[in-house]
């Protein structure tokens, strides 16, 4: 550990290169984590099977690239798709847990999550899949070369911007995003002005799948996609949720690129293995800390 | 009179045609010996469960269709008795008991995996029963005891093993001194992967070459780019990797990325990780171990020569540009239970094992000889390494079609 840390300080742009992957891969976290925030903060579910629709989304890229077509038209084939099956899940499904206590919905997408793993598996076996985009590796011209930036990791970052860009001006602008942000306020006063909320609902579960979705057809780009590979996603988006709060993008981003920072110095300085423990590590000390300045606060209402 | 015979010769006609129709190459005369098989036909295991499975029933029906088994003056014909274990070790252990005492099978063929391998000798041992595994390769399963337990493949701490030699081997022919040859490691924290590093790290140990990284890889890897960063900073001489198709997809997609430059670089898995046909010529000069080759000059009876082997798994199957190993192994697996029977002349389950534990015979697959462990010690590692987009045995020496490539070649 004391190595590799001794390691950043004798070669600084080795930090660069951590800093750059992190930040770039943690714009893909903050699009799975904003339709986490996004289902949570409107209709109070938390939604476990977050990961899973990112590994659906990377299958629409890889199963387009083995006929020959690049992946990066799966991106709006896969925002269509997932848009759909995120629909149908919320009228089979999450309707009919959307009411109940908590435990209920986190059971029920706990299943959904299982099945979707199992359905993946069956359709397309156990095998890693990558979708490989083609696209080449450029040297940075300063430290002698050794910072590389892969034009796909740029290519996604600005695709996470304008996505992200999308989906805040649709819901600033537009008459679903304003009703969906009505009803996240309150849902009865919402259905009062004559809001059908379950629709609000339905949109909401839907849109999240759409992001989610996009997020995995990048994904799929840039590391590896397997149908069992959800669980760490899910785990990264609550992460970032927990600690931004919900209804709150600039928090979400600010803390995904930390996310993403984080996971790689973690990598760097502790070893691949303890990769997630940092994150969850990070997490930890967050809610702490939080603990500790609600308590002053009641301190001082006091 | 005459109307009877008239139809019960009809009859007669109708039964042998049913007879052959169903069971096409079995001879009269010939009874059934069944072997029994719990392996991976849905789960994570699938994909090699179904390549294990098909390697059995090939080298079942070449047996059969070639004479069948001759146990001293009879004659029989190997089937198979499969259950489906889910990829789940706990339900391999559930359905050899169930082949044992319900369906009363007394010779058994492996799972495929370690670790369903792992649960699957317990219960052998417990009931006495002799299997003959082909597809678990840790080499925890060696150092218990087990005395029913016999493996045709070279065990996971040999793997990686023979690169380690190599490197040494080159370092002297360029004039280094073996103390100056950097290893960089990453490792996945599973049984298998272990394994192949203790036997890298004896190697290293052996040959004294330093090891300046020793990461190790989480089970849902899908970023490995921290550890090689490292890998930038500290330029090793050889660069091995082992975490399973997933570490093998992962290392060559981020080597490519990161313009990793190291001169050697080892990893396991490439076949099934399908890293040629991904990444293509960045693969280039990778070097991956491989338990069996088709372009290998191994040769013995039933099947002939490795290329024959290849040949006829081909033709057999449908869909195959290369055959696996693991289903190479697996028919390996079965002839020396074909060989065990007939050096036994008898049925009875200790003998048979006396006969295996025996066993000395060359096969399309390498030769094999059993320690008194259990596991083979006739058959090396190969080291193959992808040049232009073909895997080419490059060592041992004796087996090698091809020479390395040193240092490969970055673009």
């Amino acid at each position: 550990m004391l190595d590799n840390l001794n390691l950043l300080v004798f070669a600084p742009y080795l930090g660069v290169q951590l800093l750059l992957d992190g930040i770039f891969i943690g714009a893909i976290f903050a699009l799975a984590a904003y339709g986490l925030a996004l289902v949570w903060g409107v209709m109070n579910v938390k939604n476990l099977s977050q990961g899973e629709f990112v590994i659906m989304g990377g299958y629409f890229a890889w199963y387009m690239s083995t006929y020959g077509i690049h992946p990066m038209y799966a991106l709006p084939v896969a925002i269509i798709g997932m848009f759909g099956f995120g629909w149908v899940v919320y009228k089979t499904i999450i309707s009919r847990v959307v009411e109940k206590d908590m435990f209920t919905s986190l059971l029920a997408t706990f299943g959904l999550a299982i099945v979707i793993q199992q359905g993946l598996n069956l359709a397309f076996g156990p095998e890693v899949q990558v979708a490989e985009s083609g696209f080449p590796t450029h040297t940075v011209p300063i430290w002698g070369g050794e910072i590389t930036i892969a034009e796909i990791r740029f290519y996604s970052f600005l695709i996470c911007c304008v996505l992200a860009g999308g989906v805040v001006t649709f819901m600033k602008k537009s008459r679903m995003g304003q009703a969906i942000r009505a009803t996240a306020q309150d849902v009865r006063a919402a259905k009062v002005m004559g809001i059908d909320t379950e629709k609000v609902f339905a949109f909401t579960y839907a849109l999240n799948a759409a992001i989610c979705g996009a997020a995995g057809v990048l994904i799929s780009m840039i590391w590896v996609i397997q149908p069992f590979y959800g669980i760490t996603h899910s785990i990264r988006s609550f992460v970032i949720v927990t600690a931004a709060g919900f209804g709150n993008l600039a928090g979400v981003l600010m803390a995904s690129f930390g996310l993403g920072v984080a996971e790689q110095y973690g990598g760097f300085i502790f070893g691949a293995e303890l990769q997630q423990a940092t994150v969850v590590g990070m997490l930890l000390l967050v809610l702490i800390w939080r603990q500790i300045q609600m308590n002053r606060l009641r301190q001082a209402v006091q | 009179m005459r109307h009877f015979t008239k139809w019960s010769l009809a009859a007669a006609a109708t039964v042998a045609m049913m007879g052959t129709s169903q069971i096409a190459y079995a001879a009269a005369d010939c009874k059934e010996l069944i072997l029994g098989s719990a392996i991976s036909f849905t789960g994570k295991y699938s994909t090699n469960g179904i390549h294990a499975k098909r390697g059995y029933d090939i080298a079942v029906k070449k047996i059969n269709e070639t004479g069948g088994v001759k146990i001293g003056a009879n004659c029989y014909k190997f089937s198979i008795k499969y259950y489906d274990d889910e990829s789940t070790p706990a339900r391999t252990a559930q359905l050899l008991e169930r082949l044992i005492k319900q369906d009363s099978v007394k010779y058994f063929l492996g799972p495929y995996s370690s670790a369903t391998t792992k649960a699957a000798a317990p219960v052998i041992e417990k009931y006495k029963i002799p299997m003959v595994e082909a597809e678990g390769a840790s080499r925890s399963l060696f150092n218990k005891g087990y005395r029913y337990l016999f493996a045709v493949l070279s065990t996971s701490e040999q793997y990686l093993a023979s690169s380690i030699a190599l490197a040494a081997e080159i370092a002297k022919k360029n004039g280094k001194k073996p103390g100056d040859v950097k290893v960089a490691m990453a490792f996945e924290q599973d049984p298998f992967s272990l394994d192949v590093r203790a036997g890298v790290v004896d190697d290293i140990k052996k040959y004294g070459l330093k090891i300046v990284i020793d990461d190790k890889l989480p089970r849902d890897l899908s970023d490995m780019s921290a550890t090689l960063t490292k890998v930038k900073a500290l330029k090793p001489d050889l660069l091995l990797i082992s975490g399973h198709s997933k570490g093998a997809v992962t290392a060559a997609r981020q080597i490519k990325e990161l313009n990793i430059k190291t001169p050697m670089i080892a990893i396991t898995h490439c076949e099934s990780g399908k890293i040629v046909s991904k990444f293509g010529a960045s693969t280039n000069g990778f070097l991956c171990p491989t338990q069996w080759a088709e372009t290998l000059s191994y040769k013995g009876e039933a099947f002939g020569s490795a290329a024959d082997y290849d040949k006829l798994f081909k033709a057999t199957y449908d869909g195959y540009k290369t055959v696996p190993y693991q289903a190479a192994q697996a028919s390996a697996a079965v002839l020396v239970w074909k060989d065990a029977f007939e050096r036994a002349g008898s049925l009875d389950t200790e003998k048979v094992r006396d006969a295996i534990a025996a066993t000395n015979m060359k096969t399309f697959y390498g030769g094999i000889k059993f320690a008194p462990a259990g596991n083979n010690i006739a058959k090396p590692m190969v080291l193959r390494q992808i040049q232009n987009g073909e895997y080419k045995v490059v060592a041992p020496a004796k087996w090698a079609s091809s020479k390395i490539e040193h240092p490969r070649m970055v673009k």
